[in-house]
């Protein structure tokens, strides 16, 4: 067998998977942003009909699966893995939207970086020959994770200009070893990262240094620097996190990353929306990753992107205890 | 003093230590000033709401001047859990920070917010066990303050 591992930590495909279809369902702030008109679905409702907000994400990512089968034309007696995650303890989310399908379910937690890790670990079945469809699907909401991981929904407090929003939607995408789309030509799978940061509003700080990691890492596996891509485009490091990371490739690496490095939780609202310095979550990324950047990539505007999803590993327990932050960050490489 | 140690990236040559030093230096500052203001203003504004609820109920109904307060108190109170339930606490309090928070329309907020949130889990493990979540350290430290400095004054006199 040929052996497709690249230098310490990277993945190079000998037939690149491709992304055949993909569906996004945005919440209410998300639909508002910038992006709105770019989702297939927008709700202004945060309960999307149900009893609770953990229901309403269930349901949303119920949806986005369903939706992006029926999209492709593919039954799901024909898929053979279910690849979820989510924020919610024991990523409950994503365990009750696998039980709604006769689909082998891998459930997986990696915090905000899961749509790289989601994706990458479904392109690796393909081309390993061990699957021929894959659906990854990712979700968050602003008021289930808030409650889990910060305060009551309504209580009332003043953010740091630093901290950032959970993003509300779920999306999911359907990753074929034939089909046309954009292809998943290699991956980087990240290290888990201690900055000693403990600031459980300050993802960003706590993540920069990770997107750092993957990112150098991925160039010096497969001989590649920051100007073989169109878009380099981190998760959810926000304002304050996407600074850091630029500050600390130029000042650590001698790497400028400026010219061609953005990040989904700035692009995915409005300065004014009052979500501080950007979103998070696990589906900060996807919605971003699976409306905007995916059209681009199937009309030919974007040729090659590297999304580098970043995810802050703490639990609130050890926030609580004075603990740091572990971080991560994935990166995958899709190419037209 | 705990140990300083290096970040375990081999692309970041600082240790934690640095790196935290580097945050701090570069993280966009809150603005002190006009958080203290809002929050001398709007926490202010609500007092002064208090003493004019307190000549209302001891002039217009009568009251004894406590019996005023504790009604004044009450109307507070309920004004804030009212707000919380329409959603819109949370949206005056990120103007007026600890204007609102550290007058009994916090202790209020702590409390509703938190029945709100856990109310689907039930009555039991849900509303029962949560409701003083947030306002459980106020409760505690308070009570506990109002021992220690009642048992100082009664034994300095």
């Amino acid at each position: 067998m040929k052996n497709k591992k690249r230098g310490k930590q990277t993945v190079q495909f000998s037939v690149p998977p491709i992304i055949v279809g993909a569906y996004t369902i945005a919440g209410p702030l998300e639909s508002e942003g910038p992006l709105g008109n770019l989702f297939d679905r927008a709700t202004s409702d945060g309960m999307y009909g149900q009893k609770s907000f953990e229901k309403a994400e269930a349901k949303m990512m119920e949806d986005a699966v369903n939706e992006v089968l029926r999209k492709t034309g593919d039954l799901p007696e024909y898929i053979d893995f279910l690849i979820a995650s989510d924020l919610l303890d024991q990523i409950i989310v994503s365990n009750y939207t696998a039980s709604q399908f006769p689909i082998p379910f891998l459930g997986m937690y990696s915090a905000c970086s899961a749509t790289s890790l989601c994706s990458a670990v479904a392109a690796m079945l393909i081309d390993g020959g061990y699957a021929s469809k894959v659906v990854v699907a990712t979700s968050s909401h602003n008021s289930s994770a808030e409650r889990q991981f910060r305060y009551p929904v309504e209580y009332g407090m003043q953010r740091p200009p630093y901290s950032q929003s959970t993003a509300t939607g779920a999306a999911a995408a359907l990753i074929a070893d034939s089909g046309e789309g954009p292809k998943i030509t290699s991956c980087t799978l990240g290290r888990v990262i201690e900055t000693g940061s403990t600031d459980p509003f300050n993802m960003g700080a706590a993540m920069a240094p990770a997107a750092l990691d993957t990112i150098v890492q991925h160039f010096e596996d497969i001989s590649r620097g920051p100007d073989y891509y169109d878009l380099i485009v981190t998760g959810d490091l926000g304002q304050f996190g996407h600074q850091l990371l630029r500050d600390l490739a130029r000042e650590q690496m001698n790497m400028e990353l400026a010219a061609n490095l953005a990040d989904c939780g700035i692009m995915l609202y409005d300065k004014d929306q009052g979500v501080h310095a950007g979103g998070s979550g696990c589906v900060c990324s996807a919605l971003v990753l699976f409306s905007k950047l995916y059209r681009q990539l199937r009309q030919g505007s974007l040729s090659r992107l590297l999304l580098v999803a970043t995810g802050a590993l703490h639990s609130p327990t050890s926030c609580h205890q004075g603990e740091a932050i572990p971080s991560i960050a994935h990166a995958i490489s899709i190419e037209r | 003093m705990s140990q300083d140690k290096p970040i375990n990236s081999p692309r970041v040559k600082l240790s934690q230590k640095q790196y935290q030093q580097m945050v701090d230096a570069k993280k966009p500052k809150v603005n002190l000033l006009s958080r203290i203001l809002r929050a001398f203003i709007s926490g202010g504004l609500i007092c002064c709401f208090g003493e004019l609820l307190i000549n209302v109920y001891s002039d217009v109904f009568g009251l004894t001047h406590d019996m005023a307060s504790n009604a004044a108190v009450a109307t507070v109170i309920f004004l804030g859990a009212l707000l919380t339930g329409l959603g819109v606490f949370d949206k005056i309090a990120s103007f007026a920070g600890a204007g609102l928070a550290v007058p009994v329309t916090g202790f209020a907020n702590s409390m509703v917010s938190s029945a709100l949130e856990y109310k689907r889990e039930g009555l039991i493990y849900g509303i029962g066990s949560h409701l003083f979540g947030l306002a459980g350290s106020v409760i505690l430290y308070g009570v506990v303050t109002a021992f220690v400095v009642g048992l100082v004054v009664s034994l300095v006199r």
